[in-house]
This record gives C-alpha cells, sequence and structure tokens, in this order.
C-alpha cells in the first residue's frame, strides 16, 4: 500500500472507527438520562429523545435528590482515595526495593503479585464475607478499603517499578557522596523524580477502586459503606427487566464524571502507566 | 502500616557488585525485606489467608441460615458441586464467553493499535477516547447496553436491519450472551489496544522497512515480520485478558441476574455465598474457581508459552 492516499483515508476511517467505538454508547447513555421517566414507561426506542420526551435535567435532579446516591458517591470518593494513598504509599516502597535492591524474597514478591493479579475476586467473597463480620469491618469503610488495597497493590507495584528503571540512580549515589543517608537520598532525591509513576499508579488504583462492584455489593449491606456501582445496581429494586432506565442512565452519567475528568486530565500518564507497567520487556 | 517501615538509622544499602557477603549487602538484603513487607502482607491477608479459610470452610456443612447444624462433611460439597449439571453449565457459559470475547478483542484491539500506531492527526483526542471505556464502571457498561438493546428502550433493534424491532434479546440464553459479550468487548477492547500498541512500539521500524524493500506485501509484512516480534505483548495480553473474563460476573449482574442461563461460575459463588448464604457449599465452589483460574493460567502459559519474565519484567 505504501504512503498512498489509499492507506490515508484507511487510516482516517480507522481513526473514525475507533473513536464511534469508544464514544456511542457513551452518547447513548447520556442520551438515554434526558428521556423523561414517564416515556421510559410506555416504551420510548430510539436513539435520541423523541417529541415531547425530553425531560431537560429532571433525571440529575432526581438522581441527585436521593438520599442513597449521595451517600455512595459519597462512600466511593472516600473509599477509593483512602485505599489509592495507602496502597501507593506500600506499593513505593516495594517498587523502590524490587527496583534497587538485591534482598532474598524478591522473587516471592513478584510471584504473589502476579498471582494477585489473576485471582478469581469472587472466589473471596465467602471467606471475607465470614471474616469481616466476625471482626467487625463488614459494612465499613475499612472493609472496602483492605481489598481494595491488595488487588491494586500488584498493578501499582509493576508500573512503579518499571518507572523507578529508568530513574537516573547516579543522582542518587551523588546525593549520598554529598552526604545524604540512603533514606535521605531516597526521600529527597528519587521521590520528586519518581513521581509521575506515583501519579500513574495512583491513578490506576483509583480506577480499580472506583470500578469495583464484586466487593461492593457482598461486604456492605447499607448505605453506611455502600458505594456507587453496587448503589446503581440496587437502585430500584431487584428486577433487572423494568428499570426507569433514565434516572439509572443519569445516575451513571453523575458516577462516570470524575472517571472522564481524571482521563481529560491525565491521559498520558495513564498510557505511559498503563503499557509500562503490563509489557515493557 | 505504612510508617512501621522507614529504616531510621539507614545502614548504607549500595551496589551489589561484591561477590562476597558484605555488611552492607546484608544491610541491602535487611532494607529490602523491611520495604516490601507491608505490601506483602497486606496482599497475604485478603488473599492466602481467605483462601485457607475458604479451604477449611468448603469442608463443612455450613449455612447460615443454619449455623448450629455446622458440621464436618469431608469432599461432600464438592462431590455435590461438581456431579450438578449446573456447575459444568455455568463453566461451559463463562468458558465460551472467555474464548468469544478474548477472540474479539484481541482482533479488534489489534485493529485499532494499527491505527493508533500510524495515525499522525488527533492522537491526543483518540488516546483520550480510548481511555474511556476502560474508565467507565463496568456496571454503567452493563445498563448503557442493556438498555440499548432493550426492546422497548433500546436503539439496537432499529439499527440492526435483520432484527424485528420488539425482539427481546434478553429472552434467550445465545442473545442475552451476545449482549452481555458486547458489553465485555466494549469496554475492555481499549486496554487490549493499548497493550498491543506498546508491543507494535517495540518492533523495529527497520526490519519492517527492510521486508518492503525485498518486496515483502503489506499482509506478508504484517504475518512474518510484525506478528511474531511482538508476540510477547501479544501473549501478556491474551493471559491477562482471558484470566480477567473468566471472572466475569459485573456484566452478567446487570444485564440479566443470571437468568435465561446467563450464569458464570463467578456468579454461581457469590449467589450461593452471599443470597443463600450457603458458605460451605459457596466456599467449595469458591476453591474450584480458584483451581480453574490456575489451569486455565498453566494452559495459557504451557500451549502459548507466554514469557511470564517479560509480564513483571524480571529475568
Amino acid at each position: 500500500m505504501g504512503n498512498s492516499p489509499l492507506r490515508k483515508a484507511g487510516i482516517a476511517v480507522g481513526a473514525l472507527l475507533i473513536l464511534t467505538w469508544c464514544l456511542l454508547p457513551v452518547a447513548w447513555i447520556i442520551s438515554l438520562s434526558f428521556k423523561s421517566q414517564e416515556s421510559i414507561t410506555n416504551g420510548n426506542p430510539g436513539f435520541l429523545p423523541g417529541d415531547g420526551t425530553f425531560a431537560g435535567w429532571d433525571n440529575y435532579v432526581a438522581a441527585w435528590d436521593n438520599e442513597q446516591f449521595r451517600r455512595a458517591i459519597f462512600n466511593s470518593i472516600g473509599i477509593s482515595l483512602i485505599a489509592t494513598v495507602l496502597s501507593v504509599i506500600i506499593a513505593t516502597l516495594a517498587a523502590y526495593a524490587i527496583a534497587r535492591l538485591e534482598f532474598k524474597g524478591k522473587k516471592l514478591v513478584l510471584t504473589t503479585a502476579l498471582a494477585i493479579a489473576m485471582f478469581p475476586v469472587v472466589s473471596l467473597v465467602g471467606p471475607l464475607f465470614d471474616m469481616w463480620r466476625a471482626i467487625g469491618l463488614y459494612d465499613t469503610w475499612a472493609g472496602l478499603v483492605i481489598p481494595y488495597m491488595s488487588f491494586t497493590l500488584p498493578l501499582a507495584i509493576w508500573t512503579l517499578s518499571a518507572f523507578f528503571r529508568e530513574i537516573p540512580w547516579e543522582m542518587e549515589q551523588a546525593a549520598q557522596v554529598d552526604g545524604a543517608t540512603s533514606w535521605q537520598a531516597f526521600r529527597k532525591v528519587i521521590v520528586p523524580l519518581a513521581a509521575p509513576g506515583v501519579f500513574t499508579a495512583a491513578i490506576l488504583t483509583f480506577f480499580f477502586a472506583w470500578n469495583d462492584f464484586v466487593f461492593g455489593i457482598s461486604l456492605t449491606s447499607t448505605e453506611a459503606a455502600r458505594p456507587i456501582p453496587a448503589s446503581l445496581s440496587f437502585f430500584v429494586g431487584a428486577d433487572p427487566f423494568n428499570r426507569p432506565a433514565s434516572l439509572l442512565a443519569a445516575g451513571a452519567v453523575i458516577a462516570t464524571i470524575p472517571i472522564i475528568v481524571i482521563v481529560l486530565v491525565f491521559q498520558r500518564k495513564i498510557v505511559a502507566g498503563l503499557t509500562s507497567g503490563a509489557v515493557k520487556g | 502500616m505504612s510508617t512501621a517501615t522507614a529504616p531510621a538509622p539507614a545502614p548504607a544499602e549500595k551496589k551489589k557488585d561484591k561477590p562476597h557477603q558484605s555488611d552492607r549487602a546484608v544491610a541491602e538484603n535487611k532494607l529490602g525485606m523491611k520495604l516490601v513487607a507491608p505490601a506483602l502482607i497486606v496482599m497475604l491477608f485478603v488473599t492466602a489467608f481467605p483462601m485457607l479459610q475458604a479451604l477449611w470452610l468448603s469442608l463443612s456443612n455450613y449455612a447460615l441460615t443454619a449455623p448450629d447444624d455446622r458440621s464436618f462433611v469431608g469432599a461432600q460439597n464438592y462431590v455435590t458441586a461438581l456431579s450438578d449439571p449446573l456447575f459444568w453449565r455455568t463453566m461451559l457459559v463463562t468458558v465460551g464467553i472467555m474464548v468469544v470475547t478474548v477472540f474479539f478483542e484481541l482482533v479488534i484491539g489489534f485493529v485499532f493499535a494499527l491505527v493508533m500506531h500510524r495515525v499522525v492527526f488527533a492522537r491526543g483526542i483518540i488516546r483520550t477516547s480510548i481511555l474511556i471505556p476502560y474508565g467507565i464502571i463496568t456496571v454503567v457498561s452493563g445498563f448503557a447496553w442493556q438498555f440499548a438493546f432493550s426492546g422497548t428502550n433500546g436503539f439496537v433493534n432499529y439499527w440492526l436491519p435483520f432484527v424485528e424491532d420488539n425482539f427481546n434479546w434478553f429472552g434467550e440464553q445465545f442473545p442475552a450472551l451476545f449482549a452481555i459479550c458486547v458489553s465485555e468487548i466494549w469496554k475492555t477492547t481499549p486496554f487490549m489496544s493499548l497493550l498491543l500498541l506498546a508491543g507494535l512500539a517495540q518492533v523495529s521500524e527497520d526490519m519492517v522497512e527492510a521486508a518492503k524493500v525485498d518486496g515483502a506485501t503489506w499482509w506478508q509484512r504484517l504475518w512474518k515480520v510484525i506478528l511474531p516480534n511482538m508476540r510477547a505483548a501479544i501473549m501478556v495480553a491474551i493471559l491477562f485478558r482471558a484470566l480477567d473474563a473468566f471472572r466475569i460476573f459485573d456484566n452478567i449482574f446487570v444485564m440479566t441476574a443470571g437468568a435465561v442461563n446467563t450464569e458464570s461460575v463467578s456468579f454461581l459463588t457469590y449467589r450461593q455465598v452471599i443470597e443463600q448464604f450457603q458458605i460451605g457449599m459457596g466456599s467449595a465452589l469458591s476453591v474450584l474457581l480458584f483451581l480453574s483460574v490456575l489451569v486455565i493460567a498453566f494452559l495459557i502459559v504451557k500451549l502459548f508459552r507466554v514469557d511470564l519474565a517479560a509480564a513483571r519484567q524480571e529475568g
């Protein structure tokens, strides 16, 4: 094909295809969130709200007026942020050791991390449900923060150790020659250099915690700790075939806003983190 | 938990070029262990310990609805599960979803990666939008597609030419599984394409050019030069995605709640434990689920000779 116009056209079509793929369902859920609830009950097929079925901001107001929904957003933000901060701190320490130090058990840590990344989350639901009820962590923030930490640590450790390997370590030695202790060299020289990697790990961890559903529905029972994905799925009772679609869509859009903002602001970092963590040889 | 590791006296940890066990090497070893300890403890506390407990619970007849009737039953739960057609049906559904979604994600993801690799205009916009499905909550994706496929409020029936307008996608097993797979593929293909893009970036341009000079067609270059050289990336992507797809739960929960035979193994396990409080049976299913993941991981690693060192960047 070469650099022919044909090839350029092919790439343009491909790019358009990617954009459609990614954005069409998002456009759909936004469009759905503006359909009026009465029209949904009566059946209102089609992509866009038809004549007289446009609801304006009604669904958003109704979703936001829902006490449980607001609590769930609050829970999700709190739990995800705490899990992210703790996970990134612990992963930073571990990744530094893995990238920089020779010690026994390095293989063990990496193998454990890999195994946990592949762990079937649901198989932990039973035992954790039992354990958390026994030690009082059931339906609390901590009861979710702890599993989120352990399941985001592998990704955070990989991403961070990949970043740490790229850091010019002579600078650490230079700092030590200048009289800094190892700890000072770590904190004052390496941490600022590693900040972009730490940041990537934080974003990916936040995504995981925000997205989690399995722990969210099985380790909580009230709005005390129920996060947003669980709350959305319980929005209107158990009948999965007859939900107030437009109201749910409004809730879903609200729950997606933080993700879109993060993606828009940190696009470059997320791509770098995703690709360096998993396949870099 | 995080403060316990600050090594205040900090003996110099330094390069590892000395073959003998110097004080430095000993100190470095100590510091290394201290730094990884919190991560290891947190990871094992939530996985290894509960898994051992599940192993223990699975050997008893324990339901929260009748906690006083708890008794040791040996392998009875496993026998019951493995001889129940329900278990094998969910296993078949799960493996089916895994194979179908991973296949389409791989093909579509690779096309996306090729486009992203070559595209010069609107790079930022494309990369930003490709992250949106990745970042979106799976539950939201499930809702979006469930409503899209809905006969009363959706648009899919109206856009597809050969489908009746009031066709109910969620009334039968295969259409329902199709809708679930669409949601799953939509959300995770971007992730796949990013992994493949990273692999594509590692294929040497010179080599592709050389093949071109030698007269290889685009198709030949793709199959003989590009694909073999990004083998590691492809295999790692398959391994990750296959194990992830095998755990499918969110989409099924939201879109069909397991109706019309769309239950996955994860969903069955969840239902036993959380909805029916059958801790003993649920734990047995948990163990079986865990073992299945191990078997699948093992099979993929052996069959495709995945280079795990590449996956965790260590030799």
